[in-house]
């Protein structure tokens, strides 16, 4: 009896251990691609260790024609994204977990359902309106866009991250002379920052990846997905590999940041 | 609090985000009804719907989108559970295993399917593996589109990207029932299949409809992991709704793709909330 418990304990964990493995290989695959130098890249059988480390790849990448401004487009249009988000959607978020009010249901309902809404459906509309605006090829007009496409989640996680800080405090710092904001400001929001700061994280990510909309809005202003995407077919492969890892960067480092924020950014259900 | 005066701060605090979802959102939704049933001098017309079901590259996108839908959502679904299962089972380790699981969540679709790319191309590491292990002497052109091969991959790598989104969706709603349900079929003998299909899987309704209505409207739209992995080979619908926009300039066909998207999500989102209806007494 312990023996077969003891025996399907090690297949527990041979098959955790399998699937993090699947997971990792191919990260790990792309990132000895991109670091490789272009010998070794165009070489046939490929090594599956590393033969030669060299920055030789990643310079090409880097120094190819429109890539670094493509690369700060990106940043510009990730931070502008998140900085609208938080502003707009984290007093959404407070609302919603602070109040009691008539029509509550139906906002967190209808916040819940356009959080899958299909960005391609966005895209189309909104370019022929940006167009006809004059903001046509704008990182604003990107950047308007992923905010309609994140406020949901940031509205959402902001309020589960409010509702975590117990109204009390505030009420006891209201009791002890603050003004309902200076409650806010000196004692909800200090508790509340790293929750608004995965929020902002994700965010980030969430603008950095996107690439229908980038490519459907912009045509020289490019940001780095939509630049890699409409170059992918001419490209040579050193230069996809190492673009592929690029901008996959901010993606691992950031979710080792938010890793402890996983489950209230996407664990919430239609209930 | 006083009930009977309206309190108008929550009102003024959700303002601004139903403002902009109103604007963003909700306006380009009606405008894209437009651009798909109006011509330019705003009469109505059902050409562009016709011209559309009349294409002969939107049966191909069609048939490859509902295929890979298919394929992609029931394995990631199944993969998920038992991601999330496993983490039922309080491994040593566990966080640094739910870290890993997750990673893939903020891996864009680009670039996994230029991963995907570097294992399946004709130098790639999947030939490379198979020539080690004495299997090929030759590349095999696995991105082939005369073969079903391009396929496999796009759902080997949407696959290895989006299950995780699954997996959190599902351990967030393991973590929500409680123990005592699981550990009173087990006093009254309950083995652990019998747990999890007449237990732990009825309870976890609400997240097994979300997770699978968020990833079907996801795997609708899929885009860009075909892209990069099978060029113009492989045609989905959401790439002839770019194409007919930033190609061949025509909004009004690209808004009627995107119209078509949106039924297709709305229609299973509707099937996925009836099938899995949570009944009143059996909510936590």
């Amino acid at each position: 009896m312990k023996r077969t418990r003891l025996i399907g304990r090690g297949f527990i964990y041979l098959a955790a251990i399998l699937i993090a493995l699947c997971i990792l290989i191919p990260i790990y695959l792309i990132m000895i691609a991109a670091f490789s130098p272009r010998d070794v890249i165009y070489s046939w059988p490929k090594a599956l260790f590393p033969q030669a480390i060299s920055l030789e790849t990643m310079r090409f990448f880097l120094n190819s024609y429109k890539v670094l401004d493509s690369v700060r487009n990106s940043a510009i249009v990730a931070v502008l994204t998140l900085v609208v988000s938080l502003l707009i959607g984290a007093p959404a978020g407070y609302g919603l977990a602070r109040y009691v009010f008539r029509g509550q249901d139906v906002f967190r309902v209808m916040i819940l359902s356009t959080r899958a809404f299909p960005i391609v459906i966005l895209s189309i509309p909104l370019g022929v309106t940006f167009r006809q605006w004059g903001m046509y090829d704008s990182l604003i007009s990107v950047a308007l866009l992923h905010v309609a496409m994140a406020l949901p989640t940031t509205i959402l996680v902001t309020s589960s991250v409010f509702m975590g800080i117990s109204r009390e405090l505030e009420e006891a710092a209201t009791v002890f002379g603050c003004s309902p904001v200076q409650a806010f400001m000196r004692v909800a929001l200090p508790l509340a920052l790293p929750g608004l700061a995965a929020s902002a994280i994700f965010t980030f990510v969430l603008s950095w990846n996107e690439v229908f909309a980038a490519t459907v809005l912009t045509l020289f202003n490019r940001t780095l997905p939509a630049l890699l995407i409409v170059q992918l077919d001419q490209s040579p492969v050193a230069f996809r590999f190492a673009g592929g890892f690029f901008i996959l960067i901010p993606a691992i480092v950031f979710m080792f940041f938010i890793r402890r924020y996983l489950f209230s950014l996407w664990g919430i259900t239609l209930k | 609090m006083n009930l009977k005066r309206l309190n108008l701060e929550p009102y003024i605090l959700l303002l601004p985000s139903i403002l902009y979802l109103t604007l963003f959102l909700a306006w380009p939704m009606v405008q894209s009804f437009g651009l798909a049933f109006q011509t330019d001098d705003g009469q109505l017309t059902l050409a562009y719907l016709q011209r559309m079901f009349g294409d002969a590259e939107f049966a191909e996108a069609l048939r490859t989108t509902v295929k890979l839908i298919l394929a992609i959502v029931p394995l990631q679904f199944l993969l998920a559970l038992a991601m999330a299962l496993l983490m039922m089972e309080r491994l040593r380790g566990s966080n640094m295993l739910v870290y890993i699981y997750s990673i893939p969540l903020a891996v864009s679709d680009l670039a996994a399917g230029i991963i995907w790319f570097s294992i399946f191309t004709e130098r790639g590491y999947l030939n490379s593996l198979l020539h080690s292990l004495g299997v090929l002497d030759k590349p095999f052109l696995f991105l082939n589109y005369q073969t079903n091969w391009p396929i496999v991959a796009i759902v080997l790598a949407e696959v290895w990207r989006a299950t995780s989104i699954v997996f959190v969706i599902l351990v967030a709603g393991l973590q929500s029932i409680p123990r005592d349900y699981v550990e009173a079929a087990e006093v009254f003998g309950a083995g652990w299949f019998k747990r999890v299909w007449r237990v732990i899987l009825p309870l976890l309704r609400p997240s097994i409809q979300t997770a699978l209505i968020l990833r079907t409207i996801l795997a609708v739209q899929v885009f860009a992991v075909v892209l990069a992995l099978a060029g113009r080979g492989v045609n989905v619908l959401a790439a002839e709704a770019y194409r007919w926009y930033g190609e061949y300039r025509n909004p009004h066909m690209a808004a009627t793709y995107a119209m078509f998207i949106l039924s297709i999500s709305l229609t299973t989102a509707l099937i996925y909330l009836r099938t899995l209806r949570v009944k009143e007494e059996m909510r936590l």
